[in-house]
C-alpha cells in the first residue's frame, strides 16, 4: 500500500468544489521525509570549491592586515578574495537608492562596523582547506571603543519607522488624559536583540557562464534578489536565475539578499568556478540581520472604570551606524485598545552591529509584549480581570486612525479562547494558585493582532485542451506551505480539481511571486493567481459564450462559472461544458490568462486591515527556586478566510512558541567592551526545545473580511508571536507577584 | 579546523606513547574536543582516538559491592546501566539530566570528567583568557558575568566547570585511576579538577599525555541509593547547562541523619563538595532547620564574582531541596525531567 | 596529503570513501556519499538536524569524525524508508502535519526512529525530552510529538507499516 498522503485520497465528500479550505497534506512532504528535498547547500555542480568566510573580531576600526600568503600556502586553497582583489561591482555595496536597498558588506573597504563582519573570503577545493584558509588569515586590527548597548549614544528621531511609517504618531491629548486618569500606569521594559535563527545557515551555490548567473540560494523575495544582484552586478536581471523551491526557514532573514551570499557569488566570479558558500552558525550572529533591542516606556491612564484616556508608547531601539531600519515597536499600540488619546514614538541610537533587519512579526512582537504587560498592570491597577479590561477597551475602529475594520472577530476570539483555557473563576491576585506539587500557578492573556499586507506579484495560468492546468509563479515556501496553498488557491482559480493542476513555483524565471514577508504571501501571491487563473477562464468562457455550438452559447450577462474541468452557466447548473471540449472546437491547445494582485488603494484608504487573536497561558513556577515552564498555551486567531487549517495551525503554534520564547529565552548577550557577541550558538543562544513547549492549541476563528482582498485573505505567519509574549509575562506575574521589566524573564528575576 | 594528525593506538601503552607527542590530545566522544577545535579554541597537532582501545568500555562490579567503570563507557549507557543506576541513582540522574540523547551517546565517561568550561570568553579566541592563555588577563571579570563561580574563584578566573555528572560523583568519592607515561595512578575526582588561582590554565592535576582509563566508585558510596538526587536549575527546561546543580545523598536511620553527601554544581571550577555542611547534618534529625544550616554551611564563603550574587541564595534554596527531595527518597525510576524540581510521571527508558 | 580510506556500512550498503582527518561524518556523508538528506545546522552539537545512528545509537554526525566510521554501521535519514514504502514515522509526520520548512525533519524522523528502537512506547513527556536535541525553529514541536507518539501507537498495535 502507498502512503495516505496522496492529494487523490481526500475524502471523497471533500473533492467536489473548492480545494480552498482543504485540510490538505503539504505537497513536499514526502520529499522532506525522506531526505529528497534539496536545499541550496545540498547542491554540487562539477568542478564546485568551497568559499568560507573571514569574520571580523572587533566591532569597530579596520583591518589592518590579513595573512593572505600564509592562506594561500595552505594547501587545497585556490584564491583569497579581500578588498584588495574582490571583483569589480556596478555599483557602491554602499548606495542607498532606495529605503529598501540596504548596504552591504562586500569587501568594499578595510573598515570594520560590526563584530561578525565579513572581512575576506577563501577559495579552496575541500571546505575543511577553505576554513582553516580563514583561520591563517590571522587578521590585525586598529581597534576603536566598541558602541554597545542602548545607552552607548545620543538618541534620535528616526525619518521614519519600519516601512515607512511616521515615526511619532498623536491622537487626541495624551497629557490631559494621563492628568484626569485616576488610575495610572507607567513602566519601563527591555527587551533583548534577538537573532532570527533559521534551522538552515544562508547558503549560496553560484556558478557563472559568461555574464549569466546561476544560483541555489535560499530567498524570501527571488525577484527582488535578481534585481539587487543585476544592480551589483552590472548584468541583466534575466541573466540571473535563482533556485529556491525550498527555504529551510527564514523568518525576514532571508528576505533581501545577504552579504555574504553576494561574497559566494564574486568568489565564484574570482576564481571561474562554481563556489559554494554556507555561513558557519556563528556567522549568523551579524551579517544577516537581528531583532534590535529595545526600552519601551508605557504611560496609561485609565477612569476609575477601566476606560483607557490615554495611551503613550515610546521606544527607544538601536540601529546600525551605516543604515537605517528602525523597528517599529511603539506602533503596536495604534490598533488594539479605544483610547482618546494615543501617542506613539520612536528614538533610536547607532550601535556598531550589524544592520537590524525584519524579523518575524518586526515591531509587533517587540511592541506586543511591552503593551501587553501594560495593559495588564492598568487592568490590575483598575481592580478589573484582564479580559473584562480588555473587553471595556475593546476598539470598535482603528484608534490611531479612526477607520472601521475591514473585519474584526477578536470579541470571538477572546470568548472562543477563554472558554476553551477556562479563564473564568481566575483570582485577581497573583500567588492565590497552587498545584498538587506545591508550585506556583498562574494565568495570563494578551492580545494578538497583525495588520493584513498585501504586496505586489504576477502569476500565470493556463488551461489545456487535455483537461489539465498549469499555474506557475516565483513564489517562496519557506516552510509555511506555499506549494501546497497556493496550489489549492490555483486548482480553484482555474476551476480544477487540484489532482489535475501542475503547479510551478520556487524559480525565478517564472512571473514574480513577490516576497515573502510581512505574513502577506499566501494573499499576495494568491490574488495573483486568482486574477491568473480569473483571466484564463474568462478567455475559454468567452470562447464558449460566442460558440453557437456550446450549451453555454449567449449565457452573456448571466456569466458561467468553473468547476471541476467545466463551465457551467451561473443560471442554470445543468447548462455545461467541460474544457476540453471547448478547446477542441476551438481548435487551440490551451488558453492563457495573466494575473497581477497588490492592495486596492482604496480599500485601504477605507478601512483598516488587521487580523487579531486572543491567547491565554498558563505558567508554573517552583516558588523557591525560579524554575519555570509554561503548561498551558491556547490561542484563538481570526484572520479571514483560511486556505489550509492544517498548515495554518502549525504558523500559529509556530508563533506562539517564538512569543512564549521572547518571553522566555532568547537573547543575544554582547560584551559591552568588546561588541562581540558572547553566545553566538544554538547551545547559549537559547531557543525552545521540545521539552519547553506544552501541550498547545490553536483555535480558527471564522471571519469573513469583504474588503481585504477578493479572496478574503490575511496573513497568518506572525500574529501569533504577538500576544502571546505578554500572555507569558502576565502568568508569571500570576504566578508569583513578579512583574517582568526585562525580558527574557530569567531565574535571576524569580528568586 | 587546523590539519592535524590522526592516530588510532591499539593499546593503553600505544596511546600513551602516541599522545608524548606535542600537540598531542586524547580523542573519545569528541562532544567537547571537536566542538572547541571548530570554533579555534583549541588547536591541536595530533588527535589519538582511543575510542577503540581494548578493555575500557566495561562496567565491572568490585568486591567491595563498589564499580570500576571504563573509560569509554558512553554516558548513556552508564546511566542505562540497571544495576549502576540501582546502586548510584543520582549519578545516573545526573548523567540524563545534561546535554541531549545525542550527546550522552557520544560522551564518554572518562571525556565527560574533563569537559571544559562554557565561560564564553574561554571559548572567543578574541578575548582575554587565563585559561586559554596563561597571563593574558580575564575578560570575564567585568564582563557578562551571571553565570559565573561564586565559590573558589580567583582574580585570575571565574569559570565554573559545567559538568552535571561530576557533581554526585564529587560527592560519593569517586576515584579516576590514570595511566600515564610514568605509570598507573589514581587520584580521588574531587581532586581531579583544580581551583584556578593563580595558573586557571592548569584545569585537572592530569600530567601531559596522562590518560584517564576508569572511574570508581565505592561500595559504601552504594550504601546511599535510598536517599539520592541530583537536582538541576536551568534556563530551558532540558539541553540546558545547570544555573546551579546540587547532588545530595543520605543514610537516614529513624529521621535522623546517619551520613550525608553534598556537592554543588556549576558554582565553582570543580565540582564543589560541601564537606562543613555535610559535618552539619550527621546525628541531626532531618528536617528544615537541618537543611537551612546545611545550606548556610555549604555556601558560607560564597562570594559573587560579578553579577551573580543571585547564584549565592539560589545554591542555599537548591541544597535545601535537595536534601528535602533526598530524605523524601529515590524515585523508583529516574523522572522523566531527570533533576527537574517539577515533578513529573516516572520513566527512566526516554534514553539508551 | 594522504587521505584515509574509510569502510563503512550505510543504510545497510557497504560504504567507502577517502576522508581527511579534519573531515566529520556529516561531510563525508553529504560530500562524498552524496546523502545530503543529513544537514548541518550548527556544526557544533547543538541542533540535531546532522542526526544518525552509529551502531544503533544516535548522534551528531557533525561531532564524528568520517574517520571514526570504519568498521561501523550507519542509518541515515535516507534508510528510514523501506524502499519507496515510507516508515510509520515519515507517514505520521506528513499525517500530522510535523514539518514546515522541513529542514530539522531529516534529524527529527532519525532522532525519533532511535527512540522507538529502544523505547517503543515512550510517555509523551520521555519524548518531549529524548527528543530535546533536535531543534525545530518553525516550530512544529507539538505536532512531532503527536506525529511520535501515533507512530508508535500503530507500531505497537502491529498495524501494517505500509506492507
Amino acid at each position: 500500500m502507498t502512503p495516505d498522503i496522496s492529494l487523490s485520497q481526500v475524502p471523497a465528500h471533500a473533492r467536489h468544489g473548492s480545494s480552498i479550505g482543504r485540510p490538505l497534506t503539504r505537497r513536499e512532504g514526502v520529499l522532506k521525509v525522506t531526505g529528497v528535498a534539496r536545499y541550496a547547500a545540498d547542491n554540487h555542480p562539477a568542478g564546485m570549491l568551497y568559499a568560507v568566510l573571514a569574520a571580523s573580531r572587533i566591532a569597530r576600526g579596520r583591518v589592518t592586515c590579513l595573512d593572505v600568503p600564509a592562506a594561500m600556502a595552505h594547501p587545497g586553497v585556490v584564491a583569497v578574495m579581500t578588498p584588495a582583489n574582490r571583483p569589480a561591482l556596478a555599483l557602491d555595496p554602499d548606495a542607498k537608492l532606495h529605503p529598501f536597498m540596504f548596504r552591504l558588506d562586500l569587501l568594499q573597504s578595510d573598515a570594520v562596523r560590526y563584530a561578525n563582519q565579513p572581512i575576506a573570503v577563501v577559495i579552496a577545493e575541500t571546505l575543511e582547506a577553505a576554513t582553516e584558509g580563514a583561520a591563517l588569515l590571522a587578521p590585525r586590527y586598529e581597534a576603536l571603543p566598541a558602541r554597545v548597548g542602548l545607552d552607548a549614544g545620543e538618541s534620535f528621531v528616526p525619518p521614519v519607522v519600519g516601512v515607512g511609517h511616521p515615526a511619532e504618531q498623536l491622537v487626541g491629548d495624551v497629557e490631559a488624559g494621563l492628568a484626569s486618569a485616576a488610575r495610572r500606569v507607567d513602566a519601563t521594559y527591555e527587551t533583548p536583540a534577538q537573532y532570527h535563527n533559521a534551522m538552515e545557515p544562508h547558503a549560496v551555490v553560484a556558478a557563472w557562464d559568461g555574464d549569466s548567473l546561476s544560483l541555489d540560494m535560499p530567498s524570501q523575495g527571488m525577484a527582488m534578489a535578481q534585481a539587487r544582484l543585476a544592480g551589483l552586478l552590472g548584468i541583466a536581471p534575466e541573466n540571473i536565475m535563482i533556485r529556491s523551491p525550498f527555504l529551510g526557514g527564514g523568518f525576514g532573514s532571508k528576505g533581501l539578499i545577504a552579504g555574504p551570499q553576494v561574497l559566494g557569488i564574486l568568489a565564484a566570479r574570482l576564481v571561474g568556478r562554481p563556489v559554494k558558500l554556507v555561513l558557519r552558525r556563528e556567522q549568523m550572529y551579524g551579517p544577516v540581520g537581528h531583532r534590535p533591542p529595545t526600552r519601551q516606556r508605557l504611560r496609561i491612564g485609565a477612569g476609575a472604570d477601566g476606560t483607557l484616556t490615554a495611551l503613550a508608547h515610546h521606544a527607544l531601539i538601536t540601529t546600525s551606524t551605516f543604515d537605517d531600519f528602525f523597528e517599529p515597536a511603539a506602533d503596536a499600540s495604534h490598533t488594539l485598545y479605544a483610547s482618546p488619546a494615543i501617542a506613539t514614538s520612536h528614538t533610536a541610537v547607532r550601535i556598531d552591529t550589524g544592520t537590524p533587519m525584519f524579523m518575524r512579526a518586526p515591531g509587533e512582537a517587540t511592541g506586543s509584549i511591552a503593551l501587553e504587560s501594560a495593559i495588564d498592570e492598568a487592568a490590575l491597577a483598575c481592580r478589573m480581570d484582564p479580559l473584562a479590561f480588555r473587553l471595556k477597551n475593546y476598539a470598535e475602529v482603528e484608534p490611531i486612525s479612526g477607520k472601521p475594520f475591514s473585519s474584526k472577530a477578536l470579541r470571538a476570539c477572546y470568548a472562543q479562547g477563554a472558554d476553551r483555557f477556562g479563564w473564568a473563576g481566575r483570582p485577581l491576585a497573583p500567588r492565590q494558585m497552587r498545584d498538587a506539587a506545591g508550585m506556583l500557578v498562574g494565568w495570563g492573556m494578551g492580545t494578538a493582532t497583525f495588520p493584513a499586507l498585501m504586496f505586489q506579484a504576477e502569476a500565470r495560468a493556463v488551461i489545456r485542451r487535455n483537461g489539465g492546468g498549469v499555474v506557475e509563479i516565483g513564489a517562496h515556501d519557506m516552510g509555511q506551505g506555499a506549494w501546497t496553498a497556493l496550489a489549492q488557491i490555483a486548482a480553484d482559480a482555474v476551476g480544477l480539481g487540484i489532482e489535475q493542476l501542475e503547479f510551478r513555483s520556487g524559480t525565478s524565471d517564472l512571473p514574480d511571486g513577490g516576497i515573502a514577508g510581512g505574513s502577506a504571501h499566501t494573499a499576495t501571491a494568491g490574488m495573483a493567481i486568482h486574477a491568473a487563473g480569473g483571466e484564463a477562464v474568462a478567455r475559454l468562457a468567452e470562447l464558449a459564450m460566442d460558440d453557437a455550438r456550446s450549451p453555454l452559447f449567449g449565457a452573456g450577462n448571466a456569466g458561467v462559472v468553473a468547476r471541476d474541468g467545466r463551465l457551467f452557466r451561473r443560471d442554470d447548473e445543468s447548462r455545461s461544458e467541460s474544457y476540453a471540449d471547448i478547446l477542441t472546437r476551438a481548435g487551440l491547445a490551451q488558453v492563457e490568462g495573466r494575473g497581477k494582485s497588490g492592495g486596492d488603494p482604496a480599500a485601504q484608504t477605507a478601512y483598516a486591515m488587521h487580523a487579531h487573536g486572543a491567547v491565554f497561558a498558563e505558567v508554573k513556577v517552583d516558588p523557591d527556586l525560579g524554575q519555570l515552564r509554561v503548561t498551558r498555551l491556547v490561542g484563538a486567531f481570526a484572520a479571514g478566510r483560511i486556505i489550509n487549517p492544517r498548515m495554518v495551525r502549525s504558523q500559529y503554534y509556530g508563533g506562539m512558541i517564538w512569543g512564549m520564547a521572547f518571553a522566555l529565552h532568547e537573547e543575544a548577550v554582547t560584551d559591552r567592551r568588546s561588541g562581540r557577541m558572547l553566545n553566538a550558538n544554538l547551545a547559549d543562544y537559547h531557543i525552545p526545545v521540545n521539552a519547553d513547549v506544552p501541550e498547545m492549541e490553536a483555535l480558527l476563528v471564522e471571519e469573513h473580511d469583504p474588503h481585504v482582498n477578493a479572496l478574503g485573505i490575511k496573513g497568518v505567519g506572525e500574529i501569533a508571536i504577538t500576544g502571546t509574549g505578554g500572555a507569558v509575562a502576565n502568568a508569571v506575574w500570576h504566578a508569583t507577584g513578579m512583574r517582568a521589566r526585562r525580558f527574557p524573564i530569567r531565574i535571576d528575576d524569580l528568586v | 579546523m587546523k590539519v592535524f594528525d590522526y592516530v588510532r593506538p591499539a593499546s593503553v601503552a600505544e596511546a600513551i606513547a602516541a599522545a608524548a607527542a606535542p600537540g598531542a590530545v586524547y580523542l573519545a566522544g569528541g562532544t567537547n574536543l571537536l566542538d572547541l577545535m571548530k570554533g579555534e579554541t583549541l588547536r591541536p597537532d595530533r588527535l589519538v582516538d582511543v575510542t577503540r582501545l581494548p578493555g575500557l568500555d566495561r562496567i565491572e562490579w568490585l568486591g567491595d559491592g563498589g564499580v570500576r567503570i571504563g573509560a569509554l563507557v558512553r554516558n548513556a549507557a552508564l546511566a542505562h546501566d540497571a544495576a549502576f543506576a540501582t546502586a548510584y541513582p543520582a549519578v545516573a540522574e545526573a548523567l540524563l539530566s545534561g546535554a541531549s540523547a545525542q550527546l550522552r551517546n557520544a560522551a564518554t565517561v572518562g571525556g565527560n570528567l574533563l569537559q571544559r568550561t562554557r565561560c564564553a570568553y574561554f571559548h572567543d579566541p578574541a578575548s582575554a583568557c587565563n585559561k586559554r592563555q596563561p597571563g593574558a588577563g580575564c575578560d570575564a571579570r567585568g564582563g557578562e558575568n551571571r553565570l559565573h563561580a561564586v565559590l573558589g574563584w580567583s582574580e585570575a578566573c571565574i569559570a565554573t566547570h559545567p559538568s552535571d555528572f561530576c557533581v554526585p560523583l564529587a560527592a560519593l568519592d569517586a576515584v579516576v585511576e590514570i595511566e600515564g607515561p610514568a605509570g598507573r595512578r589514581e587520584v580521588a575526582l574531587e581532586a581531579l579538577h583544580r581551583l584556578p588561582g593563580d595558573t586557571p590554565e592548569r584545569g585537572t592535576a592530569l600530567a601531559p599525555g596522562e590518560l584517564i582509563v576508569a572511574l570508581r566508585l565505592p561500595g559504601e558510596a552504594a550504601g546511599f541509593a535510598a536517599h539520592a538526587r541530583y537536582l538541576k536549575v536551568r534556563e530551558r527546561t532540558s539541553y540546558a547547562f545547570a544555573v546551579v546543580s546540587a547532588a545530595a545523598a543520605l543514610r537516614l536511620e529513624g529521621g535522623r541523619i546517619r551520613a550525608a553527601r553534598l556537592a554543588l554544581g556549576g558554582v565553582a571550577a570543580r565540582p564543589w563538595r560541601a564537606r562543613a555542611a555535610e559535618e552539619s547534618l550527621v546525628g541531626v534529625e532531618a528536617g528544615e532547620a537541618a537543611f537551612r544550616r546545611a545550606a548556610e554551611a555549604a555556601l558560607a564563603e560564597a562570594r559573587p564574582s560579578g553579577d551573580n550574587a543571585f547564584k549565592i541564595e539560589l545554591a542555599r534554596r537548591l541544597v535545601r531541596r535537595a536534601l528535602a527531595l533526598a530524605v523524601a527518597g529515590t524515585p523508583a525510576r529516574i523522572p522523566a525531567l531527570p533533576a527537574s524540581p517539577f515533578p513529573s510521571v516516572a520513566g527512566a527508558r526516554h534514553d539508551a | 596529503m594522504s587521505k584515509i580510506h574509510v569502510t563503512t556500512t550505510v543504510n545497510g550498503e557497504p560504504a567507502e570513501f577517502l576522508c581527511q582527518p579534519g573531515n566529520s561524518l556529516l561531510d563525508a556523508l553529504r560530500d562524498d556519499l552524496n546523502l545530503t538528506g543529513s544537514k548541518e545546522g550548527c556544526s557544533s552539537g547543538d541542533c540535531g538536524a546532522c542526526s544518525v545512528i552509529v551502531d544503533g545509537r544516535l548522534v551528531c554526525s557533525c561531532l564524528m569524525l568520517a574517520v571514526e566510521a570504519e568498521g561501523k554501521s550507519i542509518t541515515t535519514i535516507e534508510g528510514i524508508a523501506n524502499g519507496d514504502v515510507l516508515h510509520p514515522l515519515q507517514r505520521k509526520f506528513l499525517e500530522h502535519a510535523a514539518l514546515q520548512c522541513g529542514f530539522c525533519t531529516p534529524g527529527f524522523l532519525v532522532a525519533a526512529k532511535a527512540l522507538l528502537d529502544h523505547n517503543p512506547d515512550p510517555t509523551e513527556t520521555e519524548a518531549r525530552y529524548w527528543l530535546a536535541g533536535n531543534l525545530c525553529r518553525c516550530t512544529g514541536y507539538d505536532k512531532i510529538i503527536r506525529a511520535v507518539l501515533d507512530a508508535a501507537a500503530e507500531m505497537r498495535a502491529g498495524a501494517p507499516a505500509g506492507e
